[in-house]
């Protein structure tokens, strides 16, 4: 099978000025949103309670909660069906830290009469520690794009790096952006897709720079904006068919992974759609806009290769002993 | 003479690798490494507890003030107002040439704390060396003390550890009930600060209108029977306590109640026969976290160093004592900073649904491979499948956790690791449509496809390896995961592909159909 058949070189770059000038709308509306609507942290970082319950039929949701609001750790409590039927998740931002009277005797206290139930799961992150996990959180970003730009840079260019880790910068935002719009929980998994969207989204980026420098080096082309619209265009079927897979196999942890999951699935389906599109619209266009100079870069690299082999030639000179 | 194909021979090698060294984890063996499920695929307890070093603090500057007295008294030095106020202590001298007096015996006898002076007035503060010390010392005996009530409960391999500076990490696996969780914790907090006070006899009449703070005036405290809530007036400072203690067992008093017995080391024992000695007639409580067990009337010397506490036990309670009191007292009570216990129906779900998800992942980009690049995409599929052995081979053999994180790492690898091919198999096609021969579009497409596989594959793992450095608990699983699954798929999704191409060749090259091979159309 074949989709991507012809030899065909698309003018992305053309075309790509209305996904650009999207891309920017995009990314400032994702900005705004988060400043205005913001991002609903969960207990991970917010600290707070998280408490599932499951009961043999149906849940008596109004019961349950009218006798959890009797308890101050609960006032302020949301109770929600999660899931299968009979099963409820009760969020609180209060925490208890006493051990012997936990949360989970509470609990089992507050609700015993209400049915029968088991309680599957009990989530409490104090104050203190949700504090913690968000400085970690923010180091492990700062820490993986500042790595990104490093490794980028040796391997290519710095305005490569540059243009790539903006390209990045643009996915991830406008994923958060997409989380905060869908009220997604703001946990320690989706820290966890945010990261791996990171490291698929300069995977891609660097797949088309890859081609991008080998028709640099080896085409005679000098015009930089054919050279781009070239690389993009080839990799074009491995970009979507690569985005294919990995859409799949998420969507099967989104659809099958249960709702456990969706912290970590959701956002990780959104990051590697745009991912994709940025490396195909947004990364190549940038490159052009920190003046990528074709001409220098080769002219660069001839000289480099001189240097190397005047260096050999000298090396060689020394070997035979006559420096 | 044919080429050693290294590639294939590597190849078939981490099959064979993949293949046994999964096969425990798999089939469930009871030989060999397997993996282990994390906390929230078994079910279990996660604890994170703080320890209030604070009140350890406060209890060095209570028995440094406990010595000064004893100091002060033997040497017949004449003080007043002696008060405890947080990590100081003061007093008044009330003769100028008891000063020197002072200082010698401070500078001599007593450790880590600093003696200021204003006229007669003293203020000794623990030093800031003595402060930490004094809090490293109640967190490593927290973790040492709890992790040995939890060896000595019986669970399997709970995990005790410092984290961080000042917290305690607590794992246990298979916690299979609610009532199950709550005994544990019950264990972990108990102080189990066993005293032996005696009763200010001359007062305890007036124990029922007397205050907390008229009773300190006289050196008392007042402490409630655990049972009948009658309270008792009791010297502050204790005839001996729980650290001169040897053993704490379950025994049965003649009414076949459970009991605790407990030995006291030669030192105890001593202090406790002389005490006895004298006090007979009079009478001695045996005090459990500041709660009175039992203020029995001493009617002769009691040797041997050996004791009861009886109360209402239930055997169960009478056992946890018993293994409290044995691993010794916390220096500093606990608190729960973050809990997180899942239940073992919870864990067996989470292994289920994320099963699923693997397997209906798995199915959809193997079938889309080889419907997409006919035999070439079939070839990448043996990749994967080797990949996924390979991934829970090594995780078996380093006795790795797999968590739920993990599970979604080792699917996402599934859909990263045909990337690889798609690279190399779009450049091999474009290389054949371009009219090259086969073996060149072949070798065409791995190197140039390896290059940039390398740079992106290196540039993932630096990012996971940060997600590992950085993650707490389940997000490492992640990173782990992924990590693996992406150094595995170099092994299996380059080298090992272009080890078969390698022996297809000539096949490949005799049929020319490059639609089977390929998946190129009219070709």
């Amino acid at each position: 099978m074949e989709v991507f058949k012809s030899h065909k070189v698309y003018n992305i770059l053309e075309k790509g000025k209305i996904f650009f000038a999207l891309s920017i709308i995009a990314f400032f509306a994702a900005i705004v949103l988060v400043f205005t609507k913001g991002l609903s942290f969960g207990i991970d970082f917010a600290g707070g309670t998280v408490v599932q319950v499951k009961y043999q039929g149906a849940a008596p949701i109004d019961d349950v909660r009218s006798r959890l609001s009797k308890n101050e750790l609960f006032s302020k409590a949301t109770v929600t069906p999660f899931g299968n039927e009979g099963e409820i998740v009760i969020k609180s931002p209060s925490t208890n830290s006493n051990i012997q009277n936990d949360t989970s005797d509470i609990v089992k206290k507050l609700l015993d009469g209400s049915g029968k139930f088991e309680i599957r799961k009990v989530d409490m992150v104090g104050p203190k520690v949700g504090d913690e996990l968000r400085k970690k959180g923010l180091t492990a970003f700062l820490l993986a794009l500042g790595v990104i730009l490093l490794s980028v840079t040796v391997r290519y260019e710095f305005r490569f790096a540059l243009a790539g880790v903006i390209a990045l910068l643009h996915d991830i935002v406008i994923t958060i952006g997409a989380i905060s719009l869908f009220e997604i929980d703001v946990n320690l998994e989706t820290i966890a897709a945010i990261l791996t969207i990171l490291g698929y989204s300069i995977h891609d980026t660097i797949i088309v720079f890859d081609r991008v420098r080998e028709y640099v080096q080896e085409s005679k082309e000098n015009d930089f904006k054919q050279i781009i619209n070239e690389a993009v265009s080839r990799t074009l079927a491995r970009t979507m068919l690569t985005s294919l897979t990995v859409f799949f196999v998420i969507l099967m942890l989104y659809i099958f992974g249960g709702e456990i999951m969706h912290g970590f699935s959701f956002p990780m389906l959104i990051g590697v759609l745009i991912g994709s599109y940025s490396s195909v619209f947004v990364a190549a266009q940038l490159v052009i806009w920190t003046g990528f100079d074709v001409k220098k870069y080769r002219a660069k690299m001839a000289e480099k290769q001189k240097r190397e082999k005047e260096k050999d030639k000298l090396r060689a000179m020394y070997e035979q002993g006559r420096v | 003479m044919k080429q050693f194909n290294y590639r294939l021979f590597i190849f078939a090698a981490a099959f064979l690798f993949g293949i046994l060294f999964s096969m425990p984890t798999i089939l469930q063996t009871s030989w060999g490494k397997k993996i282990n499920l994390g906390l929230d695929l078994q079910g279990g307890l996660h604890m994170v507890l703080g320890v209030k070093t604070d009140v350890a603090i406060e209890s060095r500057a209570k028995s440094i003030a406990t010595s000064l007295k004893f100091l002060m008294d033997e040497n017949d030095i004449i003080y007043d107002e002696l008060a405890i106020k947080g990590n100081s202590i003061t007093f008044e001298l009330l003769d100028n040439d008891d000063i020197a007096k002072l200082k010698g015996l401070v500078s001599k006898d007593i450790q880590g704390v600093s003696l200021k002076e204003n006229g007669l007035k003293f203020t000794v503060t623990l030093t800031a060396e003595e402060i930490a010390k004094t809090k490293q010392n109640a967190i490593s005996q927290a973790v040492e003390t709890i992790r040995n009530r939890l060896d000595m409960y019986g669970l399997a391999e709970p995990t005790v550890a410092k984290q961080g500076e000042d917290k305690v990490l607590v794992e246990i696996a298979g916690v299979k009930t609610g009532a199950d969780e709550e005994r544990i914790r019950d264990l972990i907090a108990k102080s189990a600060h066993l005293q032996m006070m005696a009763v200010d006899e001359a007062r305890a009449a007036r124990v029922a209108t007397m205050s907390a703070e008229e009773a300190a005036t006289f050196g008392d405290v007042i402490l409630k029977d655990v049972a009948t809530s009658q309270l008792y007036l009791l010297k502050d400072v204790p005839i001996l306590d729980g650290s001169m203690l040897t053993d704490a067992s379950v025994g049965y008093n003649q009414s076949n109640q459970p009991v605790i017995n407990f030995e006291l080391n030669s030192q105890g024992a001593k202090i406790f026969g002389d005490f006895s000695g004298k006090s007979v007639g009079k009478r001695m409580a045996i005090v459990l976290d500041n709660k009175v067990y039992s203020a029995p009337v001493i009617n002769e010397r009691i040797g041997g160093g050996k004791g009861q506490i009886s109360g209402n036990f239930t055997q169960q309670e009478a056992h946890d004592i018993a293994i409290a009191l044995r691993s010794g007292a916390l220096l500093a009570p606990v608190v729960i900073e973050e809990k997180r216990s899942i239940g073992p129906s919870l864990g067996a779900d989470s292994i289920n649904a994320s099963l699923m998800a693997l397997i209906f992942g798995f199915l959809a980009v193997v079938i889309f491979m080889a419907v997409y690049y006919g035999a070439a995409g079939v070839i990448a599929d043996i990749a994967v499948i080797v990949n996924i052995f390979l991934i829970v081979a090594l995780m078996s053999l380093f006795g790795a956790t797999l968590t739920l994180p993990g599970m979604a790492g080792i699917v996402l690898t599934i859909g990263i690791a045909v990337d690889s091919n798609i690279i190399i198999n779009e450049r091999v096609r474009e290389a054949l449509r371009g009219g090259m021969s086969v073996k060149k579009a072949i070798n065409d497409g791995y190197s140039n496809g390896m290059r940039a596989i390398l740079d992106s594959n290196i540039t993932q793992i630096l990012a996971c390896t940060i997600l590992y450095a950085y993650g707490t608990g389940a997000i490492k699983g992640f990173a782990l995961t992924l990590s693996i699954g992406i150094l595995a798929s170099m092994l299996t999704a380059i080298l090992g592909t272009h080890g078969i191409y390698d022996i297809l060749l000539s096949k490949i090259e005799k049929t020319k159909n490059y639609n089977f091979w390929f998946g190129l159309e009219g070709k």
